[in-house]
């Protein structure tokens, strides 16, 4: 029979602390995206404000984060701030630090850009019926907005988790760490252990991300 | 900021930078092949090959880059298959950016309402034909500004190829820190050759962007 | 005695458990002008749709010159070169010229010399007052132009029957003219041509024949003063009817 090298990971604890790996990854989303997200939408609403020095603040600050792949922001936080602050950055904190900032230009532009989206005549038609400027947002614009909104916000969500698999380069013990780590213990007594450790890595980040992904297309079909 | 540090080292990150664009110009090309042939199979609703288009783009869209690397770098060489680390960050890039490129084309392709089709066949054209010089033309320019989007997006992906040991951007910067505790001055390096790359193909991408939403054809 | 162009023997057409053609006949001779007119949803558009089988159908046969027209057969592309369309929605090729738009087909299609399509198509252009605009983009043009570069686009095929599917509907009233001109023209010409239209005062000047139908059946079929002046059954009256309003009588 073939060798997948899929026993290494029943032997003692293997899979948990895969598992464990996951979650580390999965908690520095989580708390990436429970600070980015508010604050993504203050950002996003500021990018619709007239004023164009605002608008204008938000813009660089969206493309400087946008134009960087998100492991030269990782690198520049966790190598270049502590060499000019002096100060002692664990890699969760750098990564936290980079996702909520990459999150907030993200986000920032999904809500800018849902805003946005919303035809004019929304906006007229609404106050031709009489209603005040707040009603208009509460009843008419905000529930639209929120709309195109989700499904958008649920798929950065999934492009954070995934994102998070940079982490292990700036040295992080997240699960790829952990399978490496496997992988290495058990060189001797199961050669091929890298294909059944990779693949059930694979697989593990699929399974955390394919539920979400499915969740924003069936909302973006049904708020269609 | 050391500036002979920076001299000394920048022919190192000039290879290293064409070492990224060259992967990652093949890597796209094989994306956008393995993207126009899932758009193709699943517009014209292929039995079964549908299917396995379909399970591969939720495979490519819900793992992240550095996954599919280390299995197809780590992994599949226990099964025989020895690959070098280029044809490992290529075939990387192409199983990613195809889930990509499949979506943008798609969307394009659904923006071109089936009566254009239709015109064209009652023209005495052949399904081909209606590809071709009708259908096509128009879905690639509507899905212009989600490709050049995509091209971004991956040229950006690239940066993990330092994780299957090839000497790109990142190596490098992470190499000169290692060694010489430059800090600064490589990442300031680094910063610049991404710049390089990735700036001109963003401008490009809003003006394209920009013309595609004030006008359309024949303006 | 005028040869046969087209036969359609029990044409029958079911869409999710519907029936929508429901066993027709109809036999078109060439040079006659055949208009077929019907409320909404009488399945006057699938018909011609169906004739260049652009759906699929679940009986009956369909032959031009003696040669069947048969959804998704190989030979198709070759038939419908003989058979012109207009739709409603112009369907003009956004990403071409007009020009381009006449001439990709004859040239792609049927081989033609470039030069030699191109000449036909400036003077169909020419014809229709439209040749300065040969080489604008359809969507620098109106909705009348646009039809009538769609009907030339057609006719560049040299085709041996047309068909019009509500090529009007979709124009502001004062385009309409333009169009339902070159049409005209086009009768005179002794075309062949099958038109879907809710035009009646152009139903009665082009048609050599009316066919009226009601729920995937062909209810009556004459002579357009006939058929306008005395229709023989009572759903064609009534049909009729809509197009006339009575005057509203103001009371105080």
């Amino acid at each position: 029979m073939l060798d997948l090298g899929l026993d290494v990971l029943f032997k003692g604890s293997n899979m948990l602390r895969l598992l464990q790996g996951l979650w580390v990854a999965m908690q520095i989303s989580l708390v990436s995206i429970a600070v980015s997200m508010p604050l993504g939408i203050l950002c996003g609403g500021l990018m619709t404000m007239k004023n164009k020095l605002v608008r204008f603040i938000f813009r660089v600050y969206l493309e400087i984060i946008r134009i960087m792949p998100q492991l030269v922001l990782l690198f520049i936080v966790y190598f270049g701030s502590t060499r000019v602050f002096g100060w002692n950055l664990s890699g969760e904190t750098a990564s936290v630090i980079v996702f909520v900032l990459w999150g907030t230009a993200e986000m920032g532009d999904l809500v800018r850009g849902a805003l946005i989206s919303i035809p004019k005549h929304q906006y007229e038609s609404s106050e031709a019926l009489g209603l005040s400027k707040i009603q208009t947002y509460r009843y008419i614009i905000i529930p639209q907005t929120v709309r195109r909104l989700i499904p958008l916000a649920i798929n950065l969500i999934t492009r954070m988790i995934k994102t998070t698999s940079l982490v292990l380069m700036i040295g992080v013990v997240e699960m790829l760490k952990v399978a490496q780590q496997i992988i290495e213990t058990n060189r001797m007594t199961s050669p091929n252990a890298a294909f059944g450790v990779f693949l059930v890595v694979f697989i593990l980040y699929f399974l955390a991300c394919w539920p979400i992904s499915m969740l924003a297309k069936y909302l973006e079909k049904r708020w269609r | 900021m050391n500036w002979d540090f920076i001299a000394e080292y920048l022919p190192m990150y000039e290879r290293a930078a064409i070492l990224t664009v060259k992967l990652g110009v093949i890597g796209i090309v094989f994306a956008i092949l393995v993207g126009l042939i899932c758009a193709m199979i699943q517009y014209h609703k292929i039995p079964v090959a549908r299917q396995i288009v379909a399970v591969y783009i939720e495979l490519s869209r819900n793992t992240p880059l550095l996954v599919q690397l280390f299995f197809i770098y780590y992994g599949l060489p226990k099964l025989g298959a020895n690959l070098s680390p280029e044809v490992c960050g290529i075939i990387g890039l192409a199983f990613l950016g195809g889930s990509y490129m499949a979506e943008s084309f798609r969307s394009g392709l659904e923006t071109i309402a089936p009566i254009q089709r239709e015109s064209a066949l009652s023209l005495g054209m052949t399904n081909r034909q209606a590809m071709q010089y009708i259908i096509l033309p128009q879905a690639v320019s509507m899905s212009v500004p989600a490709f050049v989007a995509n091209v971004i997006f991956l040229l950006k992906e690239t940066s993990v190829f330092s994780a299957i040991s090839l000497m790109d951007l990142m190596f490098t910067a992470k190499d000169l820190i290692g060694l010489y505790y430059k800090t600064i001055e490589s990442l300031f390096l680094l910063v610049v050759f991404y710049l390089i790359i990735l700036l001109p193909v963003s401008i490009l991408g809003s003006l394209l962007e920009r013309r595609m939403r004030h006008a359309g054809f024949g303006s | 005695m005028a040869e046969t162009l087209l036969t359609v023997e029990n044409l029958t057409k079911k869409f999710e458990g519907n029936t929508i053609l429901d066993g027709l006949n109809l036999t078109i001779q060439r040079g006659e002008v055949v208009v077929i007119v019907g409320p909404s949803g009488c399945g006057k558009s699938t018909f011609l749709r169906c004739i260049n089988a652009l759906e699929p159908i679940q009986e009956g046969t369909i032959s031009l010159q003696g040669t069947p027209i048969v959804y998704g057969s190989k030979n198709l592309a070759e038939v419908r070169q003989k058979i012109g369309m207009v739709f409603q929605s112009y369907e003009l090729f956004p990403h071409l010229t007009v020009l381009d738009n006449i001439m990709l087909a004859p040239m792609k299609v049927q081989k033609r010399n470039k030069d030699e399509v191109k000449e036909e198509a400036l003077q169909l252009l020419d014809r229709i007052g439209l040749k300065d605009k040969a080489d604008s983009f359809p969507r620098q043009l109106s909705g009348g132009q646009k039809q009538r570069v769609a009907i030339v686009r057609a006719l560049c095929m040299h085709p041996e029957i047309l068909l019009f599917d509500e090529v009007t509907a979709a124009l502001d009233p004062e385009m309409v003219r333009e169009v339902l001109d070159v049409m005209l023209d086009l009768a005179k010409q002794g075309r062949t041509m099958i038109i879907v239209t809710h035009e009646m005062q152009f139903a009665k000047a082009v048609a050599d024949r009316v066919i009226f139908f009601d729920q995937g059946h062909i209810v009556e079929e004459a002579a357009p003063d006939e058929f306008f002046e005395h229709p023989k059954t009572e759903r064609a009256k009534q049909f009729l009817n809509v197009f006339s309003f009575e005057k509203v009588e103001h009371n105080k």
